[in-house]
């Protein structure tokens, strides 16, 4: 399996006033592609500055980290803006869809930044990403005009438009009722069987379930790393639970 | 990123924010209106000026006694009677046998009252004047003659009247030439009509008036031998400087004056008095656009202060632009591209109501407002400008935020 991620002795520390946080000691793990990874740790123990680092938002102060092969830790501003574009999709808990915007051109926005697409092209792509999470009759709604869940699955298709290597999520499920929180699983085990490379930031364990790998994070370290042999299947959970009065 | 894409993004955020954005440019609206119309109405009012001035014969030249020294009395008031009667027969000779710059000189005395045929009357003055009056004053005599050089040397009572002393005097339509009228009860004999000049654009008539050899006048009326004034005009207008010069020393000459003495007598030209009240107009049109161009520039920190607010209400966006790829660049190219179109669009918007505004003030005062093309290019120039220069601090403010903490701004 290719590597996606290559963490090797990761350390993140903040100079605050005359004391120094060290968010990360020596985080080292490599992740490979086709693999849904949930990142857990209680509010504290750098899960975010990892997620940072991970997003290319941030630089580490030691070690390496290699995205997709490429090294990050010495890039630029820049240059980290373009890997973002088209490596990394982002999912945030609050879905940040632009206000009065159609769902489509929200789900087109990482492309505006590249200039390799054509404004047609642009369309096509934000469609047929729309379609796959579920809102191919929901294209020209607008963000204002959606539920939650239909929120964050525009995020998800925003995601997902430039093809990135991995996508990042941060609490995606944070903001939704249970049962939406089951569709967005359902949707993402549904990305990961096509093989998409996964990875979840949440303080909520019973995501953990529902994934291929478990990183465990407290006080800036990993204390646990382990492979799920047991994924439950978040369809027949939602299955199960009753139906919505609305 | 390219260009197409940052103006699609700006337009969107605009759109989403139209009466934000109207009123930002409202700012720019009355500021560039403003400019507009105040530069229309000096280029105007100094265009009516001009022609007014012009309309009087552009080469005209006007010689009058008394010098300088006098004029500047305390109060203005000091002018002495002998200063007044500087000018002589001889020195109106020597111009007429000497100039070569001249190409029409005239006396001018004048006296005004009652002029009076049958039972109507009309108060007009008479002008005593030579014939090259009319060349000088480009004027024509419409119905009989001008009178001669014999006329002027026998001081012979005729006259010729302008068309609306004719209506005054004629009111059931006889035809004025031959007829006789009483001036100061001085019969004259009517020998022509003036062709009609009209009002001039300061709302003189300049048919009210009559023309008699200015021998009569001096003689039968005024029993004066000084002239009040003469008038002359050059070959061409580009000679005035030269006509000046020579009827100085022409008349410095005759009149004795030493090389210490001031002049007795004041030569003015139509020239002179045109650039004189140009550059007084163009002052006041600067004036104007400057007080407008003050709105221009509040205007400009309507701009700035809405792109602050902007930049605040949209860090989450911004934050969300740059973890999906946006660099700082691109940022600052979308806050900047909007704060340019506000002050464009207010630019275009502004130019169309300055127009109209500036047609409407014409209509009114009765001059046509003139919009030169460099006071719409000017306005936009300085929108662009403004534009870029109050947009630049706030989208500078914004592409330097760091996306991990606007991504989580609240």
């Amino acid at each position: 399996m290719k590597e996606i991620i290559r963490l090797e002795n990761i350390s993140r520390d903040f100079v605050m006033g005359e004391e120094t946080v060290h968010a990360l000691r020596n985080v080292s793990f490599t992740i490979h592609e086709g693999e849904f990874v949930t990142i857990m740790g209680t509010s504290g123990s750098g899960k975010s500055t990892l997620l940072n680092t991970l997003g290319c938002l941030d630089t580490p102060t030691g070690g390496e980290y290699y995205l997709d092969g490429v090294s990050v830790r010495t890039m630029g501003k820049n240059d980290r803006a373009t890997l973002r574009n088209q490596k990394i999709g982002f999912v945030f808990q609050s879905y940040n869809l632009l206000a009065k915007t159609t769902a489509v051109e929200n789900v087109e926005l990482p492309l505006m930044y590249n200039s390799a697409y054509s404004a047609s092209a642009r369309k096509q792509k934000a469609t047929k990403a729309l379609i796959e999470v579920g809102l191919g009759d929901r294209l020209n709604h607008k963000s204002n005009q959606m539920s939650g869940g239909q929120m964050q699955r525009v995020a998800i298709a925003r995601a997902l438009v430039n093809d990135p290597a991995m996508i990042l999520a941060d609490e995606a499920t944070g903001n939704l009722d249970t049962r939406t929180s089951y569709e967005i699983l359902v949707l993402f085990q549904r990305l990961h069987a096509e093989g998409r490379t996964i990875i979840f930031v949440t303080h909520n364990p019973e995501i953990a379930n529902y994934c291929s790998r478990n990183i465990l994070l407290r006080d800036g370290r990993v204390v646990s790393d382990t492979m799920n042999n047991n994924i439950k299947s978040a369809a027949e959970v939602l299955a199960a639970l009753p139906k919505n009065d609305d | 990123m390219n260009l197409t894409n940052l103006i699609r993004i700006a337009l969107k955020a605009l759109s989403n924010n139209k009466m934000r954005g109207f009123l930002t440019m409202l700012g720019i609206i009355i500021g560039v209106a403003s400019v507009i119309t105040m530069l229309a109405i000096g280029e105007g009012s100094k265009g009516s000026i001009q022609s007014s001035i012009s309309e009087m014969g552009s080469n005209l030249i006007m010689i009058q006694p008394g010098g300088d020294d006098e004029r500047r009395g305390p109060g203005g008031v000091s002018r002495s009677a002998a200063s007044m009667e500087t000018l002589k027969m001889a020195d109106y000779e020597s111009l007429l046998n000497e100039s070569k710059y001249l190409a029409a000189v005239t006396p001018s005395v004048n006296s005004s009252g009652q002029l009076i045929y049958g039972a109507n009357n009309t108060s007009s003055t008479v002008y005593g004047v030579s014939p090259d009056y009319l060349t000088i004053n480009s004027r024509a005599v419409d119905d009989g003659m001008m009178f001669s050089e014999q006329e002027i040397s026998s001081a012979a009572k005729v006259c010729i009247i302008g068309t609306t002393v004719a209506e005054k005097l004629f009111t059931n339509g006889e035809d004025p030439v031959g007829k006789v009228v009483r001036f100061n009860k001085i019969p004259f004999q009517i020998i022509g009509v003036l062709k009609s000049k009209g009002y001039n654009s300061m709302g003189m008539d300049q048919d009210d008036l009559v023309l008699a050899p200015f021998t009569t006048i001096q003689k039968r009326v005024l029993a004066i031998t000084h002239l009040q004034g003469m008038n002359a005009s050059a070959i061409d207008e580009s000679y005035t400087q030269q006509a000046i010069a020579e009827i100085t020393e022409i008349l410095r000459r005759n009149h004795k004056l030493k090389a210490s003495d001031s002049d007795d007598f004041e030569i003015m030209s139509m020239d002179e008095i045109l650039s004189t009240m140009d550059s007084v107009m163009s002052m006041l049109t600067l004036l104007l656009g400057s007080v407008a161009g003050i709105s221009l520039i509040v205007g400009g920190i309507g701009i700035m202060n809405i792109m602050y607010v902007s930049v605040t209400e949209r860090t989450k966006e911004i934050g969300l632009r740059m973890s999906i790829g946006a660099k700082g660049r691109d940022i600052l190219a979308q806050f900047l591209i909007e704060a340019i179109m506000i002050s464009i669009t207010g630019g275009i918007i502004g130019v169309i109501i300055g127009a109209i505004l500036a047609y409407l003030a014409g209509m009114l005062v009765g001059f046509s407002a003139t919009i030169q093309p460099w006071t719409v290019g000017l306005a936009f120039s300085v929108c662009t400008f403004t534009g870029v220069f109050f947009g630049w601090y706030p989208a500078k403010k914004a592409a330097q935020l760091d996306p991990i903490e606007a991504i989580r701004y609240e």
